[in-house]
């Protein structure tokens, strides 16, 4: 067992858990925030994208253990208040989700794309999301929904 | 029912109601159910195709944290059920071997349970379940349908052949004559590459055993609760529909893959009443490429008649389909009456001849993927037309407008069973050639041609039928359910309504088509509505969703219910105006006399009627609170032409879909918005099997692209941005107009593409390529015609 101390959405958490646990059984498990999801096991998918010390990380290819310390922002944490993230309002506005497996994923790596580039075109943006696998949208409303985005969060 | 003006009624792009709690990580998929108490199962699999077995579980048992380990011997029950009996032209009936949920003596795939285990972790299930210890005395595997099909292994050996079902539809004499004596005959052997259905949450199940209610509720990711509870209730477990509760939450995706009853689902509700505490299971992506139903895998022989004009005279199919090691349970009816029944398409082709056998493998059973039957039938025509039109020296286009079925032919009886109801697929091929600039091809490849790259254009123009369907005409054909759907409006006191529907929403938005069909309908505010669904213990009936059939049969449900409640709405409100029934008019959400100003907002009639102080109680029932069950007449057909552009490097043989116009007929369109998203996503998948996917075994029967290093699913820079378009024509038997749009992205798309690739390579002399056309593949191709060319 190891002692896993971290800061999630802002909030100071900690627990005891076998030192083989995931990141992302950690934050589903342990911490029964389940927005962040599993689609595969080998590191394919990126449903279960987090931010972790503000950079974009496939919380299944994490140790728990790895992240103590540090700030871990999961789906749960990016609206303020009941008021969407513009990620979060862009794929709304755009239809950039169906069934809504992908898109915690989806919209946490799209949030880091935007933040490194703030202008991105769509070409910028499908190899951006390249990690993220959405079998619902055919992609074509979430690029339009990070052009949006990128448009409203100041690019 | 007209196209109306609020803002938020049908044919308005409203966004959806469901997105909030899908984008703040508040939806609740199955595996986010925990229940206290819970144990967690590990399927123990067969890591062999064809295999008798002995397991022992002794050490196993006593490993830690282990709740109960059961086999097949342990678990006494029935067997799970083929929803489709479809019998052999000559009378067999269809061979449909047993199926326990946990393996009995013989492994028949590789993934089939062997063993479940149940521990109090997941890690600790896992960890005894490799301590049992399976000893497999290998049979030989069955792989290839060609070799199956002769049988020198029986799949099943109670069985007396590997051949489920030898099945015609049409007069092969017939065709075999007009073959013999036409102008000219194109002939193609087409396979439909094998697909994994790959929805993005895999499948999960939580069963439930209540002692104190001797009652069950199975929590499962399943796209239609209510035939779960048939099948797994009535035919695997005996358990009465009033002591079983199955419950489809949010559902991540299904695509046909969560129709079906699946071994696990009983394996978790039976074990939970074994060791009287919730059993939770789900699969990892890796297990479900060995466990989730597979889809398409057809072989087929195709020939095509014409006359010296182009004219369609006669088409011959001989089809092998692969069924894998069990009947799934829809299966069987995807080669036959979803597939040999379109093969008509759009055309007038008089006469066709379709023989399907249905083979037992030793793969993981198949069964419908989105458009099930259906792309196969488009591809197999669309390949077909491509290349007799090349044969025939005629353009695409023409071949094509000569032998569509007219506008004013409709209803149309097609030879092979099915009478289209409407359709104008000139009109969509005008539509798409323009979207698709047609008239600047020659141009574009000429530039693609400096860059030394081949560029080409494929059509495809096609018709399906979904809506599935009328019970009477699927129970003659062979369905042991009926199909229809039931809907329940519940208004309650205050004039705010919920709608109950045995549709299942997993990606398709119904919380907002549904509800704007309500706004348009009662007049009343869209936040008045909510959509309830999933829930067997809420919900009166449902046959639940696939075959694009959600709104055409569930939407039409919600809408004679709706209806119902307007009648008696007007009963109670010509009571307290004192007016005649036949005065009083419902519109925009008021009830007026005619003639009066007298009039009662939707309001303040629903209050009326749960409080009955001024009430036709003579008459009348209090509450406002009505039913309906919807069975249609017919299928729907919607239709139309997807036109795709490639671009293809020779140095790489990288294939780049540089334009994509797809124009359908989906009937009329509630939310233009969600039809729009629905036609990208079957698009993306049609391109993917086209492009990318395919599901392989090696003749071991070990599967190869068993996880996404090995199948490549497509991703956001495999796909274009798409051109979409609808030009409707109403489908005359429902009163919404409507026809489905869920699969006609995933039918139409594959021809378009493998004919824009053929087309791009025609001038090397290249012919065909199988699907999918990889770049390894499609260098080859080029490769060798270059060889052939300078021989
Ligand atoms: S779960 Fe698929 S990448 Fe993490
Ligand atoms: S919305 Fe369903 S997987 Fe992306």
């Amino acid at each position: 067992m190891t002692t896993v101390s971290l800061n999630l959405n802002g909030k100071v958490v900690s627990a005891d858990v076998p030192d083989n646990t995931l990141l992302v059984s950690f934050i589903r498990e342990t911490m029964s925030l389940t927005g962040t999801h599993v689609g595969c096991d080998t590191s394919q998918c990126g449903a279960c994208v987090v931010h972790v010390n503000g950079e974009s990380v496939k919380s299944c290819t994490m140790l728990a253990a790895m992240a103590d310390g540090a700030d871990v922002t999961t789906i749960e944490g990016i609206a303020d208040g009941d008021t969407m993230h513009p990620m979060q309002q862009a794929f709304h506005e755009n239809h950039g989700l169906q069934c809504g497996y992908c898109t915690p994923g989806m919209v946490m790596s799209a949030i880091e794309l935007v933040n490194k580039n703030s202008n991105p075109s769509e070409q910028e943006v499908r190899e951006g999301l390249e990690g993220n696998i959405c079998r619902c949208t055919g992609y074509h409303n979430i690029v339009k929904s990070v052009q949006a985005a990128a448009q409203n969060m100041g690019g | 029912m007209p196209d109306g003006q609020n803002a938020n009624g049908i044919g308005s792009s409203v966004k959806r109601k469901e997105d909030f709690r899908f984008l703040t990580g508040q939806g609740r998929y199955t595996d986010d159910i925990n229940r206290s108490g819970q144990t967690y199962a590990y399927m123990l699999r067969s890591n062999q195709a064809h295999a008798k077995i002995s397991v022992d579980t002794t050490a196993a048992k006593s490993a830690d944290g282990v709740v109960a380990i059961f086999t097949g011997d342990d678990m006494d029950v029935g067997s799970i059920p083929c929803g489709w009996q479809v019998d052999s032209t000559d009378g067999t009936p269809m061979r449909e071997p047993a199926h326990p949920p946990l393996a009995k003596g013989v492994v028949r795939y590789v993934g089939d349970q062997i063993a479940v285990v149940i521990a109090e972790s997941l890690q600790q299930a896992q960890d005894a379940a490799e301590m049992i210890n399976v000893t497999y005395d290998s049979l030989p595997a069955m792989v290839d349908m060609r070799s199956a099909l002769k049988g020198d292994t029986l799949v099943h050996s109670d069985l007396d052949s590997n051949v489920v079902y030898d099945w015609d539809i049409g007069d092969p004499d017939e065709i075999d004559a007009i073959l013999a004596s036409a102008h000219h005959v194109t002939e193609m052997d087409i396979r439909n590459n094998r697909l994994v259905p790959n929805p993005m949450e895999t499948r999960a199940a939580i069963g439930d055993y209540d002692r104190a209610h001797d009652s069950y509720t199975l929590y499962t990711t399943s796209q239609n609760p209510h035939v779960i509870r048939l099948l797994m209730g009535a035919f695997v477990l005996s358990i009465p529909e009033h002591k079983l509760r199955v419950v489809a939450p949010d559902v991540g995706g299904g695509f046909g893959s969560k129709i079906y009853h699946y071994a696990e689902e009983a394996i978790v509700t039976w074990a939970s009443q074994q060791v009287r505490r919730p059993v939770k299971w789900t699969s990892g992506r890796s297990e479900a490429f060995l466990s989730d139903a597979h889809g398409r895998d057809h072989i087929t022989k195709a020939k095509l008649a014409m006359d010296a004009d182009g004219n369609f005279l006669a088409l011959k199919v001989e089809t092998l389909a692969n069924m894998g090691a069990y009947l799934s349970t829809f299966a069987t009816a995807v080669p036959t009456y979803l597939y040999a029944t379109l093969l008509a398409g759009v055309y007038t082709t008089p006469a066709i001849h379709c023989n399907v056998k249905a083979i037992f493998t030793n793969t993981v059973p198949v069964d419908a993927y989105r458009g099930a039957g259906r792309p196969e039938a488009t591809y197999l025509l669309e390949r077909l037309v491509d290349r007799a039109a090349r044969e025939m020296g005629m353009s695409q286009t023409d071949i094509r407008r000569k032998n569509f079925i007219q506008p004013d032919a409709f209803p149309y009886q097609t030879p092979v069973a099915l009478q289209y109801d409407s359709g104008d697929y000139g009109a969509t091929l005008d539509s798409a050639m323009k979207m698709a600039d047609v008239d600047g091809i020659e141009a574009r490849r000429a530039e693609s041609a400096k860059k030394g790259k081949y560029r080409g254009i494929g059509y495809s123009t096609y018709v399906e039928a979904c809506g599935i369907a009328p019970s009477a005409v699927v129970g003659s054909l062979g369905a042991r359910a009926g199909l229809f759907e039931c809907a329940e409006v519940r208004v309650h006191p205050t004039g705010s309504v919920t709608i109950f529907t045995g549709s299942h929403s997993h990606g398709q938005g119904h919380e907002t088509t549904f509800a704007q069909l309500v706004v348009e309908r009662l007049g009343i505010d869209i936040d008045q509505i909510e959509i309830s669904h999933g829930d067997t213990g809420n919900i009166p009936f449902g046959m639940g969703t696939y075959g694009s059939r959600s709104l055409a049969v569930g939407g039409e449900a919600i809408v004679r219910a709706m209806d119902k409640v307007i009648d008696k709405a007007k009963k109670i409100a010509a009571h307290i105006m004192e007016a005649s029934e036949a005065d009083v008019t419902f519109e925009n959400g008021s009830f007026t006399v005619a003639g009066t100003d007298k009039s009662m907002a939707f309001g303040e009639v629903a209050l009326a009627a749960y409080v009955p102080h001024n009430f036709p109680h003579e008459e009348l029932e209090p509450g406002l609170d009505e039913k309906a069950f919807y069975d249609p007449t017919n299928f729907t057909y919607p239709g139309g032409t997807h036109i795709c552009e490639v671009e293809i490097d020779p140095t790489t043989g990288v294939v780049e879909v540089v334009n994509f116009a797809a124009v359908d007929d989906v009937g009329r369109v509630i939310n233009p918005m969600i039809v729009e998203g629905q036609i990208h996503g079957g698009l993306a998948q049609g391109i993917g099997q086209a492009l990318l996917e395919n599901c392989v075994y090696d003749e071991n029967g070990q599967l190869v692209s068993g996880s996404y290093m090995d199948y490549t699913m497509p991703r956001a820079d495999n796909m274009p941005n798409f051109k979409v378009g609808q030009q409707s024509t109403l489908c005359t038997h429902n009163t919404l107009g409507v026809k489905g749009c869920g699969e006609v992205g995933a039918i139409g798309s594959p021809p378009a593409v493998i004919n824009a690739v053929v087309d791009a390579l025609a001038e090397l002399g290249v012919t065909d390529i199988e699907m999918p056309a990889t770049p390894e593949k499609v260098w080859r191709a080029i490769n060798d015609a270059r060889a052939q060319a300078a021989e």
